[in-house]
């Protein structure tokens, strides 16, 4: 056993149990009495696609930097799952602890000298002071948190405060599961020399920011984006977008004196139904949206052609898990980013945000129905499992309440009114965006919508003149696409010739490895691609650098080819990272992969500007 | 093909409704539709309904999907919003359009192959939804854009024009329609507008889901002898079994009935549908003796037609059931849907 220097606030815990045992209560309150305690952290849930029984793993990095990604090493596991003793006990970075049940005692986990292993007889402390199988089990995971309460000396008040609040219904609740805490916590007192070297110690750096995933930091934003349909057919790892929103509009949409729901909540029979009732309902005025995930998008890509040539907004969050086809859909990706792009057959293209986090989920929810109302168009909205599920540390979202819904180009009853004749896609402001109207407004605002051929004035067509001058019109509504969607995130400041170019969530692993990198002496510049069409700035960077490292969450490098068809860069410049095995990338995979490139080079004295040698 | 306008000069003398329009202001762009098809019959049905209902044109939203039925919907109300969505998938469109406006009135146009084949699943769904929608397949049995395959409607037995004999059963819509809990179910011909302009009417004022199944003879793929739905053998085994009169709001019903006959039902807008019933035996309040009973005469060869089951008090309607306020979605105000920054730190606070 090598002996561990003292680390406060920075290190990583894994926690290995069985799903459907009541851990992830204990794992979040282990979180949140972390983050009270003034420490930022990331907490990363590694869960089956199932209901009971299987392996899943729960990982809490405190990071006193306020890191956003994973560190890619586990310094203190508790192996609770028998299952994956082995392969946990191997995962524990030498130096670090494991914690284990040690009721059944397993000497086979001895085998490591390098690590410190902490048995604590878990399963038979709970049985002495529970009673009733259920009990005993949820119990047994409760108590883990004692443990660790005691061994990176967590305050046990703030533990009491945070069941005082989840269980605020039910009191009883609060008692059984402290006598949990304590016993595990009085266990480890008693037994091992408390606090370990790992520690934490409070801090202040996380007043002013709250621990939120993005499905519900997305859901808000469509709440505060004016958003009245919401259709959705059930998929990992979307489906707590739609719970999260139904939660907010029953909180928040019942009218207090009629009971009238301001919202409608529609389960569809699949996803073609879910984005068809969303075409439907933004074609007729209302603000609607869905979310899915890789498999929804590619049931949708017959509609997402409609709406795109019928040009009726459509607000789409796309959750990326890993494909293809049904792959591991608890797991995280961003295999999508091609497939939405350019989703359903014709020349189409669509509108594309990429937030980076829940906080970025929150504003661009309430940009995508602006762009898609501005530019009667789909809008998809790319997060994925990584953000979507798992809670991360973000400033407060604010409201500016003087933010009122862009509607975009909409002619109501006396503007129609006052027009010889209203003709729904005509070029008025030349800008590739005609007007709209509503149904019910007027007889002569009426219009016929169709995804066949049709003239600029709304009537069908199988005029070669006509057909073009539509089509071409779009790629000019393209253009003005360009001009509004979000602009790329730049940090030039290190003036290096080599840049990152990246994507989504892959920013909290990027932003850390950039600085593991300068404290080696290799600076690089970063762009964060943060929707589609690229912003212009995008096509600046790119030009501007002369090595550019493409870091993305899938196998084919679908960013990178992105930016080849839509960009004038060179291929040869852009080095891809890869990371795809659906478990979220960390920043020692980024250093690694940077300086497997820069290095060899530097050897071979092609001394690249901005890279020291 | 709809790029036809039709020129619009009413005549003085032509009868004008109480919005004061005359049917001209209910017809569409120009039929492109081959001469003698059963679908125009069906347009100048709704034309003749929705101009003696007095709907405001504007108020009316026409939705199709994919096939020579889907087109109709360009054919008629010209002054009312149309969409003619992807091949199957009209009802999705539907619920969504009526989900954010519940005050406008929707007829939905479909075919056979639309809702039977590619669009089974949405036309089910929406059935289970109960959007309160007209909803008219143009039932001819085949597929008349892509030259004559069968539909899922063929009956067994049927010749096709090349000389091929169908041999799978067909999907009946209203038997589904029944079994799926629908509250308002029809079935007519194309050719007769007696019993037509009625039950679209009746399905006008219906609230939730009403189905008019219409069978509708395709002139150049499936009116030869051997075909089951042709003008000749649809003239010859169509059964009016319960014709409904619609009575207006605003009219006393003045027809004179045979007692024992006649079922006055008080629609939920306090409109009425008077069923006379010209099949003793059939009871179409009863939907499991109403299905055994259209089954029964359809193993006979016979097509049993008219309001074949009305349910006014279904209580399943989609804004019934979600409990959205009477105010359509899409008019409520934005500040009273967005909870503000206060309500957002409230929010929160949850989250700390």
């Amino acid at each position: 056993m090598s002996p561990t220097a003292t680390r406060v606030n920075d290190f990583t815990i894994k926690i290995a149990t069985v799903n459907g045992t009541g851990s992830a209560s204990a794992n979040t309150l282990l979180m949140k009495s972390i983050f009270r305690s003034g420490i930022p952290v990331v907490g990363k849930n590694y869960f089956p696609s199932n209901i009971q029984g299987l392996p899943t793993w729960y990982e809490i990095r405190v990071t006193r930097e306020g890191y956003a990604a994973i560190s890619g090493r586990v310094d203190l596991m508790v192996a609770m799952n028998a299952e994956t003793y082995a392969r946990d006990v191997r995962e524990v970075a030498p130096g670090g602890y494991l914690v284990y049940d040690s009721t059944w005692p397993r000497p086979a986990l001895l085998k490591r000298d390098d690590i410190t292993v902490l048995g604590v007889p878990l399963a038979k402390l709970c049985n002495e002071s529970f009673n009733g199988v259920r009990t005993r089990i949820l119990m047994k995971n409760i108590c883990y948190a004692g443990v660790l309460a005691a061994l990176l000396d967590l305050d046990l008040a703030r533990i009491r405060e945070l069941l005082a609040e989840t269980y605020a219904k039910k009191p009883q609740l609060v008692e059984s599961n402290m006598k949990a805490i304590q016993l595990g916590y009085d266990y480890a007192r008693a037994s091992f020399e408390c606090p370990l070297p790992l520690k934490v110690e409070t801090m202040e750096r996380t007043a002013g920011n709250v621990m939120i995933d993005g499905n519900t930091a997305a859901a808000l934003g469509c709440v505060f984006a004016g958003a009245t349909v919401a259709a959705w057919y059930p998929i990992t790892p979307s489906t707590s977008l739609m719970d999260a929103f139904k939660m907010f509009a029953d909180r928040t949409r019942v009218d207090k004196d009629t009971g009238a729901h301001n919202f409608a909540f529609i389960q569809a029979e699949d996803e073609l139904a879910a984005v068809g009732m969303v075409i439907g309902a933004m074609w007729n005025g209302a603000r609607a949206f869905t979310a899915t995930s890789g498999p929804g998008i590619s049931l949708m890509n017959e509609f997402l052609g409609l709406a795109y040539y019928a040009e009726v907004p459509t607000v789409i969050f796309d959750i990326q898990r890993v494909g293809p086809s049904t792959g591991m859909p608890t797991r995280t990706q961003q295999g999508d980013i091609v497939l939405a792009a350019y989703a359903s057959h014709g020349d189409t293209r669509h509108v594309c945000l990429y937030p980076a986090n829940p906080e970025e989920c929150f504003y661009m929810a309430v940009q995508a129905f602006d762009l898609a109302e501005r530019l009667q168009t789909p809008v998809l909205v790319l997060s994925d499992l990584d953000i979507g599920m798992n809670d991360w540390m973000c400033p407060d979202l604010k409201w500016d309440d003087n933010y009122r819904p862009d509607r975009g180009k909409v002619l109501g009853k006396e503007e129609v009114r006052k027009l010889k004749k209203f003709y729904r896609f005509l070029d008025v402001d030349d800008d590739g965006i005609g007007y709209r109207t509503f149904p019910g407004v007027d007889p002569k605002a009426a219009y016929f919508t169709r995804g066949s051929g049709h003239n600029q004035y709304g009537a069908y067509t199988e005029d070669a003149a006509e057909y073009q001058l539509v089509l071409d019109r779009l790629k000019g509504k393209w253009a003005t696409a360009r001009r509004l969607v979000p602009r790329a995130v730049i940090d030039a400041t290190a003036n290096s010739r080599v840049g990152i170019v990246s994507v989504g969530s892959c920013d909290g692993a990027i932003r850390e490895a950039r600085d593991l990198l300068a404290a080696r002496g290799v600076t690089l510049d970063y762009l964060r691609v943060r929707s589609f069409p690229f912003s212009e700035d995008v096509e600046r960077f790119l030009t501007a650098h002369e090595l550019l490292f493409v870091v993305e969450q899938n196998r084919d490098a679908q960013l990178r080819s992105l930016l080849t068809l839509e960009t004038t860069v060179e291929k040869s410049k852009l080095r891809s990272l890869l990371h795809y095995s659906g478990l979220p990338i960390s920043s020692a995979f980024i250093v690694d992969g940077v300086l497997a490139e820069l290095q060899p080079e530097r050897m071979a004295q092609a001394k690249i500007s901005g890279v020291p040698a | 093909m709809t790029f036809i306008a039709k020129p619009k000069v009413a005549h003085p003398s032509l009868p004008r409704n109480t919005l004061g329009l005359t049917r001209r202001d209910y017809e569409g762009a120009l039929s492109t539709l081959c001469a003698g098809c059963g679908h125009d019959s069906i347009t100048a049905a709704i034309v003749e309904a929705s101009w003696g209902l007095s709907l405001e044109p504007q108020n009316v939203v026409k939705l199709s999907g994919i096939g020579c039925s889907s087109k109709t919907t360009a054919y008629f109300v010209s002054g009312g919003h149309g969409f003619n969505s992807v091949h199957g998938r009209m009802p999705s469109i539907a619920m969504g359009a009526n989900a954010a406006n519940r005050a406008l009135t929707y007829i939905g146009v479909s075919g056979d192959g639309d809702t039977l084949s590619i669009g089974l699943g949405q036309f089910c769904h929406a059935i289970r939804r109960n959007i309160d929608m007209l909803y008219i397949i143009e039932n001819n049995g085949v597929y008349g854009l892509t030259k004559g395959q069968f539909s899922a409607s063929a009956d067994i037995g049927t010749r096709a024009k090349k000389g091929e004999t169908n041999f799978q059963p067909p999907i009946d819509p209203v038997l589904l329609a029944m079994t799926l809990g629908a509250s308002f179910v029809a079935r007519s011909f194309s050719g007769d507008k007696q019993q037509l302009v009625p039950l679209i009417q009746a399905g006008l004022a219906h609230r939730g889901f009403a189905l008019i199944d219409v069978l509708s003879p395709c002139v150049t793929f499936n009116d030869h002898e051997g075909s089951t739905k042709s003008y000749a053998y649809t003239r010859e085994h169509y059964e009016p079994a319960v014709h409904a009169d619609f009575v207006p709001l605003e009219r006393e019903i003045t027809a004179a009935y045979a007692e024992g006959e006649v079922l006055p039902v008080t629609m939920h807008d306090g409109s009425r549908i008077v069923l006379r019933k010209l099949d003793a035996a059939y009871d179409p309040t009863n939907r499991a003796a109403a299905a055994a009973h259209i089954q029964e005469r359809m193993k006979a060869g016979e097509y049993l037609t008219g309001l074949l089951f009305l349910d006014e008090k279904a209580q399943h309607e989609f804004h019934q059931v979600n409990s959205t306020p009477a105010a359509p979605l899409n008019s409520i105000p934005y500040e009273t849907l967005s909870p503000g920054s206060k309500g957002l730190e409230k929010i929160l606070a949850r989250y700390r």
